[in-house]
């Protein structure tokens, strides 16, 4: 016989109904009894944009491509993080770097064009672990709602991390071992 | 008839159908608060405070809906269903007493719309005539499960009916009178008719759920396997009157079995208010909280009970609850008999 997962189930008997049984209504009042009871019970309801749930640290939520201590953007447009998603959400259109923009762009060549398609990226985190240069990171940021499908495919308007507000990614990456952080 | 009474009447039946509508309005309210606070959830809590709002957001959502007539109904009587169910739940308010006297700025205002001597009659007889709102509808849509909705609709009314007919002529019986201003009046303090008639309570209380096509009697709406029964086909305010008039009767419900047994406006400890204008207020007030109350009932047991199947609703209706109601009258009936004869 299968082992009970919980002490509640009952074996299924096919017998006839016992007269109290049959009137229904101490079952009926017990039912209620059963209901106004949930009445005073906590609720399991999170109010979201008020409350939040607490997530965990290792969060992965929506995407920044980082810049490096000198404010320029350390994504080369190799592609790989884009090879690396399951998902087949990001696409980029990469650009040479012509002279004058080294403030801008940390390498010789940048993603002109950086999309990352919102409702087809399913969080894995695998481009993260694909990038050579440490652009790109999922935040602990939830994604936000949208409207319209368009407005889910996030650009490098929404990507690229603002010089004035730094996005800190460190708390997720401290919960790797030294190993894989190196 | 004089000026004076028209008017006194005009604004009483105008003051009682705005309490009904608005009583039914947040009855809509009350149901998503109750379902879900039975349920471990918070209910709708975006519109207003606590969400109180959230019935006008509907109501006006309704009327700006588009008006769909299916192409291959019954055009006139299509737009007659929801206007004969709406109708028939307004009317029943006229009889109930909702009170003794209520006195304002100097006036002393009787709380009945019409005390017919027949008044119990006369809610069961439209409460009879609510099924042909519902049949009506259902016919006119050319839809076979509206068409199915409003067949079980009507053979769950009429077979009901006459389990509450039977359960409404015990108390008629002990009370020797079919005013519902008189049978009130009887149930003075905490002498009321529950006490006498526990049995006649149940039955009429499992069909007053019956006839309000509520669960676990709600097999013509049935929306998991008629996809909404009779109002399938039914969008826009339309739809609203239909869900309207379900809420309406349910507070019609609601005031006929607190009056019928739970003494109506009277209370225990009534002798002891000397003024008559206080009393006349706190008569309305508890009855209100008597049909409250009920109301909650009817929502709880919504949130307890499955549906019935239509075979045990049936078998309910005609083998259980007639039967049990016969009898009922018959020992009531030798009952008043005796205590005619001895007293």
């Amino acid at each position: 016989m299968m082992q009970p997962l919980t002490n509640r189930s009952k074996q299924v008997v096919n017998k006839e109904m016992t007269f109290m049984e049959r009137i229904y209504l101490p079952a009926i009042l017990k039912g209620m009894a059963i209901t106004i009871s949930h009445l005073f019970k906590k609720k399991a309801t999170v109010q979201y944009p008020e409350v939040q749930r607490p997530i965990a640290p290792v969060y992965r939520g929506k995407h920044v491509l980082k810049r490096d201590d000198q404010g320029r953007e350390r994504c080369t447009a190799c592609g790989l993080c884009a090879v690396a998603c399951p998902a087949e959400a990001i696409t980029m259109v990469a650009a040479e770097r012509n002279k004058g923009e080294e403030q801008l762009y940390r390498e010789e060549k940048y993603a002109a064009v950086y999309e990352i398609n919102q409702l087809r990226c399913i969080y894995c985190g695998l481009c993260e672990e694909a990038c050579p240069k440490e652009a790109i990171f999922l935040t602990d940021v939830i994604t936000p709602v949208e409207t319209t499908r368009n407005n889910f495919i996030y650009g490098k308007d929404k990507l690229v991390e603002p010089l004035n507000a730094r996005i800190d990614v460190s708390k997720r990456q401290s919960w790797r071992t030294p190993e894989q952080q190196s | 008839m004089d000026a004076a009474l028209l008017i006194e009447k005009s604004i009483l039946v105008l003051v009682i159908l705005g309490i009904t509508l608005l009583i039914a309005t947040y009855s809509t309210y009350a149901e998503r608060k109750v379902a879900a606070f039975l349920q471990d959830r918070q209910g709708p809590n975006r519109a207003g405070v606590f969400g109180l709002l959230q019935p006008i957001a509907d109501a006006g959502k309704m009327f700006f809906k588009e008006d769909l007539i299916p192409a291959a109904s019954e055009k006139w009587l299509f737009i007659m269903g929801p206007g004969i169910a709406m109708f028939t739940a307004c009317m029943t308010g006229a009889a109930i007493p909702w009170g003794t006297e209520l006195h304002v700025f100097g006036y002393t205002l009787n709380m009945q719309i019409a005390d017919i001597d027949i008044g119990i009659l006369y809610v069961i007889g439209f409460v009879s005539m609510g099924v042909y709102g519902i049949m009506i509808g259902g016919w006119a849509s050319n839809n076979k499960y509206s068409l199915y909705g409003a067949i079980r609709a009507s053979s769950q009314m009429i077979s009901y009916e006459l389990a509450m007919g039977l359960s409404i002529i015990a108390v008629v019986m002990m009370s020797g009178t079919l005013s519902l201003k008189e049978i009130a009046a009887q149930q003075h303090g905490i002498n009321w008719n529950i006490w006498y008639q526990p049995i006649g309570f149940i039955i009429f209380f499992t069909c007053a759920l019956a006839e309000c096509n509520r669960a676990p009697f709600d097999l013509p709406e049935c929306e998991s396997e008629l996809i909404g029964g009779y109002h399938t086909e039914y969008s826009s305010m339309k739809l609203g009157f239909y869900l309207f008039a379900e809420y309406i009767n349910m507070f019609i419900s609601s005031a006929v079995i607190a009056t019928l047994y739970f003494g109506g406006y009277n209370f225990p400890g009534m002798d002891l208010i000397d003024s008559p204008a206080l009393l006349g207020w706190l008569q309305f007030i508890v009855l209100f909280a008597k049909i409250f109350f009920f109301i909650f009932v009817f929502m709880w047991i919504r949130w307890t009970l499955p549906r019935f199947r239509y075979d045990q609703l049936m078998h309910l209706g005609w083998k259980s609850l007639i039967p049990l109601a016969i009898i009922n009258m018959l020992i009531t009936a030798a009952v008043v008999l005796l205590r005619n004869q001895t007293f």
